[in-house]
């Protein structure tokens, strides 16, 4: 806080300062670590004898002549069909965003614009919904989609992705549609549009700060989800997470764990990315259920 | 918003979530009540030069027959509840009037799968939420202080251990505390211990699990501080510099009552999340000491021969008890509010 009159020692700084760099250290350096030694072989990454050998690189130049190595890349997305994985993601994210921002935007602007008692009641409902520990709902599905024949496929996937999300869409985008004032749409109602057309022309050109938000958070919902990925999917449609958790299974494989730890990095990057350029919508919509309350 | 209009903007969503999470509740009720059908067995002849052998084998046919007709299995009531993997009243019963001392009654009961689930679920929300807020509270002031310039890379670097999936983020951690991992090597060196590991103490385990639930869950925590730390009025608190507050002081009267609605908030998140934990358990590869209620569920539906419908579905019912129970408090303020507001 840069108060005025607000003067710090220099002792507090300092100690701040410590504090900081040491927690950054914390949340970072996991990541670093292992982004690094996705370029090693196993024995270096994993060493039984010496872990300095994952700096030196001592195994990595024995056996593949090199510092560095792509090997658990080209194997992992190759041999390990992750690139299979990563297309299943890329369809399961894309479907679950734009349907889920399809059904929340409309809920949510109706929510936020209705005065009767059953929209208070709807949003506690929503609030139970997102409480519940999705694997209780998935035990739920397994049994139905068994008898229905509709497990195992990416479509079943992303329908209930888009349901699992929807309650926290919902309250998001409904704080949001509260901050946009009655009056625009009230007046386009007054001049003789229907509450569709002004949705159509007064709301939807000024929402998209709020959807980006709710977007972003759908997409992390759906590319990082493990719970309902890794047991409504076959082996076939496996996404990304659950095909990460399928490379440490199976131990015979001498590459397999390095085939994860490059998995790791191959997924956890491009959401690192996004992140990077959408931070300030992120924090946005964190805080957006907080602040007011 | 006419009821009509409302209805129609409504129905999507509405539709989606009754279907795909009001009426799997049901059907998990449902379940919970069925148990899977007995293995069909049948007895066997077997002849050889030396005599003949009766053995009983499964019949495999029969059994597949009962399980197509009647696919949800067998009628079983509270049956599944009260079993040995759940509330296992008869070995509770049983218990109670075998051992002498209450100490060895508990370490008996906690033994029991479903308890030693409950406890550690507990366990990892006591630890983990409190520490959440605390540790979020002091990064998001400690943020606060610094230059405005490079808060931005700052925040970055802060919240993404929150923004990997659960699953990552363990393994990431994982790899560097297991025994051939450089965190953990350098520890079994300084401890001269080649046997130190994780997977060998339950202890260990359950402070490496709590940790990262810490690591993984403070930034959403910060976030939250920080964001309602820039609603903070500045009068109050340049007039109690004036007075000769300290810094503590400062905060403990003044910021402080002003994000309490937030703390309460990210506390309620925050112990949702935690009583699911279970993807963790996986990363660390921690089956052995560490189970929640999420993870026996997710056990129960992977199991290798038959998935156990039933027992997953009534572990289910019970955590949605747990979760009812923890909100319970947050639902009958609101609605104490929302009726003296009308």
């Amino acid at each position: 806080m840069d108060y005025g009159l607000d003067t710090k020692s220099t002792r507090l700084k300092t100690f701040n300062t410590i504090f900081i760099i040491s927690w950054l250290l914390i949340a970072c350096f996991p990541f670093i670590w292992t982004f690094w030694g996705s370029f090693k072989v196993r024995a270096d990454f994993f060493s039984r004898s010496d872990w300095w050998y994952a700096i030196s690189a001592f195994n990595t130049l024995i056996e593949t002549g090199g510092k560095f190595t792509t090997n658990a890349y080209t194997q992992a997305w190759t041999e390990g069909e992750f690139w299979k994985a990563s297309k299943n993601t890329i369809i399961v994210t894309v479907f679950v965003v734009s349907i889920s921002l399809f059904l929340g935007t409309l809920g949510a602007y109706a929510l936020s614009r209705s005065t009767e008692k059953y929209a208070f009641w709807i949003l506690m409902a929503a609030l139970i919904f997102r409480a519940m520990p999705h694997i209780t709902l998935v035990s739920g599905y397994l049994f139905p989609f068994f008898e229905l024949q509709i497990w195992g496929i990416l479509p079943t996937t992303i329908v209930v992705l888009v349901a699992i999300n929807q309650p926290f869409t919902l309250w998001l985008l409904y704080s949001f549609f509260k901050t946009v004032p009655k009056e625009l749409d009230e007046s386009a109602l007054i001049d003789g549009c229907s509450y569709f057309q002004a949705f159509r022309h007064i709301i939807m050109p000024v929402m998209w700060p709020g959807v980006i938000t709710a977007g972003l958070f759908s997409l992390m919902l759906a590319y990082n989800d493990f719970t309902v990925t890794a047991l409504l999917l076959n082996q076939e449609n496996h996404t990304m997470v659950p095909k990460i958790q399928s490379y440490l299974g199976t131990n015979q494989h001498e590459g397999n764990l390095m085939w994860a730890v490059s998995a790791v990095v191959s997924a956890t990057a491009p959401l690192f990315m996004l992140i990077m350029f959408f931070q300030r919508q992120v924090i946005s919509g964190l805080t957006a259920g907080a602040v007011k309350g | 918003m006419p009821n009509k209009t409302f209805f129609w903007f409504f129905l999507p969503t509405g539709l989606a979530m009754i279907l795909f999470i009001g009426l799997p509740i049901i059907s998990t009720g449902i379940q919970s009540f069925y148990a899977q059908h007995d293995q069909v067995v049948k007895e066997v002849k077997k002849c050889d030069p030396f005599g003949c052998t009766v053995s009983i084998v499964v019949d495999n046919e029969e059994t597949s027959k009962i399980r197509e007709a009647k696919p949800l299995g067998k009628f079983n009531g509270f049956g599944t509840y009260t079993d040995r993997n759940h509330l296992a009243v008869d070995e509770i019963k049983k218990f109670w009037n075998e051992t002498e001392s209450f100490g060895a009654f508990v370490d008996q009961v906690t033994n029991l799968p479903f308890y030693k689930a409950l406890i550690f679920t507990l366990t990892y929300c006591l630890f983990v939420t409190p520490n959440v807020l605390l540790l979020g509270f002091i990064i998001a002031l400690s943020l606060n202080a610094v230059a405005r310039k490079i808060r931005g890379p700052l925040i970055f670097g802060t919240i993404l251990p929150m923004i990997v999936t659960p699953l990552v983020g363990s393994l990431v951690l994982f790899w560097m505390i297991d025994s051939q991992g450089i965190i953990g090597a350098n520890i079994q060196n300084l401890m001269d211990d080649p046997y130190l590991s994780l997977k060998s103490s339950k202890t260990l385990t359950w402070i490496t699990i709590i940790i990262y639930g810490i690591w993984h869950h403070s930034p959403f925590a910060f976030v939250v501080f920080y964001a309602a730390l820039q609603t903070v009025p500045q009068e109050p608190i340049e007039a109690a510099i004036i007075d000769g507050a300290s810094r503590f002081q400062r905060i403990k009267h003044i910021v402080l009552p002003h994000i309490y609605p937030v703390v309460t908030f990210v506390a309620l998140i925050s112990l949702m999340d935690n009583f699911r934990v279970f993807e963790p358990i996986i990363g660390f590869s921690a089956e052995g000491s560490a189970q929640s209620l999420s993870w026996l569920i997710y056990d129960n539906l992977v199991n290798e021969e038959v998935i156990l419908f039933g027992s997953a579905a009534a572990t289910s019912m019970m955590t949605i008890i747990g979760i009812a129970i923890l909100l319970a408090p947050v639902l009958i303020r609101t609605w104490k509010e929302f009726k003296t507001a009308r």
